[in-house]
């Protein structure tokens, strides 16, 4: 085994654990904790895969920034633990699993029989697809449009936070 | 081998951290003494200087006591995440250009990166969680408020500091940060070293105020904020835990300034020395030298700055931060791009 594979299964296995202790922890702090544990596995992975400007993205968005609002928010709510709100099986219970017990068996199936056919391409190009230079003139050359229509949802989304949080017209 | 070198490396850099974390205390104190016209330490050692290892023997003594109602696993995360972050930020740093040790050419940096920028941004970004879990995890009203002030203010400066960065990005054309210090040994007309402070003043002082937030010194200190908050996030720390959140303090405070001193004030660079014809390894020492006199200024600077200017008031914090320093940074960001697009 080489050290990628290593670091992919070890990488993949804390991001499985961290992924069901975040549903399944009562307090909302311990679960966003984990959820941070989380996203960083992801930045390993990508790692691995030689996308070194999406994993520092993935840590400065995700991990710096979204789930510092989160904690905050948490915080500030000063949350307790979700102890009250827990319930024995009812009939949503044991039709959430049977929902969820059918999708896997589909996507197990769908994976076995090898229905969806990746393109090999996508391995071939060089190990410099994952760095700043590459993506940022693929962004500003081919992918120019998709781009700046983004820039401009971010921006209404502003607008409209704003316009929520100002209150006053 | 190359293992070996960076271990070595790692080791050296993590020492001259600590016992640097360490001289700094000691100097504060004094300064500050000096500053309210009082003698400050001078019992243990000659002229205080042993002032330091008395502390932190101290610390380590002391019991370690952890409120009843608090989260006793994540209390003790706290402190480990803030000290391990503050150290982990070095990584990237070149503390020299190249030394010929032994027959090897050593590089005097310990990770060398290409996405090193952004790499510290990251480490910056997560660097909260240290703070706001031990104030979350105490179960006590002012840790928890200091604990949100912290996250709050850390958000707001982030995005100023990140910017700010952008604009020395563009002049180096490079996120490698031993680039950008080669790219600043150049000279313009001639005369004037081209450090990204002559070519970036703009950006070097919207980098600077969000630094300053970012270590929470003095005038951005509201995390902890004796006065209103006992001691903010670290009220219910004690012994060598609290030891760690005050060795992390300072130890941000040297990243920090080396930071300043690689992105704007030419790193390792001495101008001129190129002329002196002295032998490869002298010059080398002498890099390493230069890059620590530059750290001590600035570090001497925030001292000054801590014991010279009152705390700014919450309201007064969030105005500078979103109101002065973001729109600075982006109209930086705006001219650099219009100057590079003129003179190219």
């Amino acid at each position: 085994m080489t050290l990628e594979s290593i670091l992919f299964y070890i990488l993949s296995a804390v991001a499985i654990a961290s992924a069901l202790l975040v549903v399944t922890r009562r307090s909302p702090v311990i679960s966003a904790l984990y959820l941070i544990l989380n996203f960083f596995c992801l930045a390993g992975l990508y790692l691995t895969l030689h996308a070194q400007f999406i994993a520092v993205i993935q840590i400065i968005v995700y991990a710096g920034a979204i789930m510092v609002l989160f904690v905050f928010v948490i915080m500030l709510l000063n949350l307790g633990d979700e102890r009250k709100l827990s319930e024995g099986m009812s009939y949503k219970k044991v039709i959430a699993v049977g929902l969820a017990a059918a999708l896997l068996t589909e996507l197990i199936y769908i994976i076995e029989t090898s229905w969806i056919v990746l393109p090999a391409s996508t391995v071939s190009q060089g190990t410099d697809i994952g760095t700043v230079e590459y993506i940022g003139l693929q962004l500003f050359t081919g992918y120019l449009f998709p781009f700046e229509v983004t820039s401009i949802l971010l921006l209404v989304a502003i607008v409209g936070a704003i316009v929520l949080a100002k209150r006053k017209y | 081998m190359d293992l070996i070198e960076a271990f070595f490396k790692i080791v050296i850099v993590i020492g001259a951290l600590i016992t640097g974390a360490a001289v700094m205390v000691f100097l504060e104190r004094k300064i500050s003494a000096y500053i309210q016209n009082r003698i400050g330490p001078n019992r243990v050692g000659p002229r205080g200087w042993l002032q330091p290892i008395v502390d932190v023997v101290k610390l380590v003594m002391k019991e370690d006591i952890v409120p009843k109602s608090a989260n006793r696993f994540i209390h003790d995360l706290a402190p480990i995440l803030s000290i391990s972050i503050a150290l982990c930020t070095f990584a990237v740093i070149p503390f020299g250009n190249t030394i010929e040790l032994f027959g090897r050419t050593v590089k005097l940096m310990i990770a060398d990166v290409n996405i090193g920028m952004l790499y510290i941004l990251a480490l910056t970004s997560v660097g909260v969680y240290g703070i706001t879990l031990a104030g979350w995890s105490s179960n006590s009203k002012y840790s928890l408020l200091g604990g949100l002030r912290s996250s709050a203010q850390l958000i707001s400066y982030e995005l100023s500091m990140g910017l700010s960065i952008i604009g020395v990005i563009m002049v180096a054309g490079t996120l490698r940060l031993d680039q950008v210090v080669v790219h600043q040994t150049r000279y313009l007309w001639g005369w004037l070293p081209a450090w990204n402070i002559f070519l970036q003043p703009v950006g070097f002082i919207t980098f600077m105020v969000a630094s300053f937030a970012e270590t929470n010194r003095l005038p951005f200190d509201l995390p902890e904020a004796e006065p209103e908050l006992v001691g903010g996030y670290h009220t219910e720390y004690s012994g060598m835990k609290f030891g760690l959140f005050f060795l992390s303090e300072y130890a941000n405070m040297i990243t920090s300034s080396a930071l300043i001193t690689t992105l704007f004030l030419g790193g390792w660079s001495i101008p001129f020395a190129e002329n002196l014809a002295l032998s490869p390894l002298t010059m080398s020492l002498l890099q390493v030298g230069s890059f620590v006199v530059k750290v001590f200024v600035v570090l001497m600077f925030y001292i000054v700055v801590r014991w010279t200017i009152p705390r700014f008031r919450y309201d007064q914090l969030m105005n500078l931060g979103w109101k002065v320093m973001l729109p600075l940074a982006i109209a930086n960001i705006l001219l650099t791009g219009g100057l590079l697009l003129a003179l190219n």
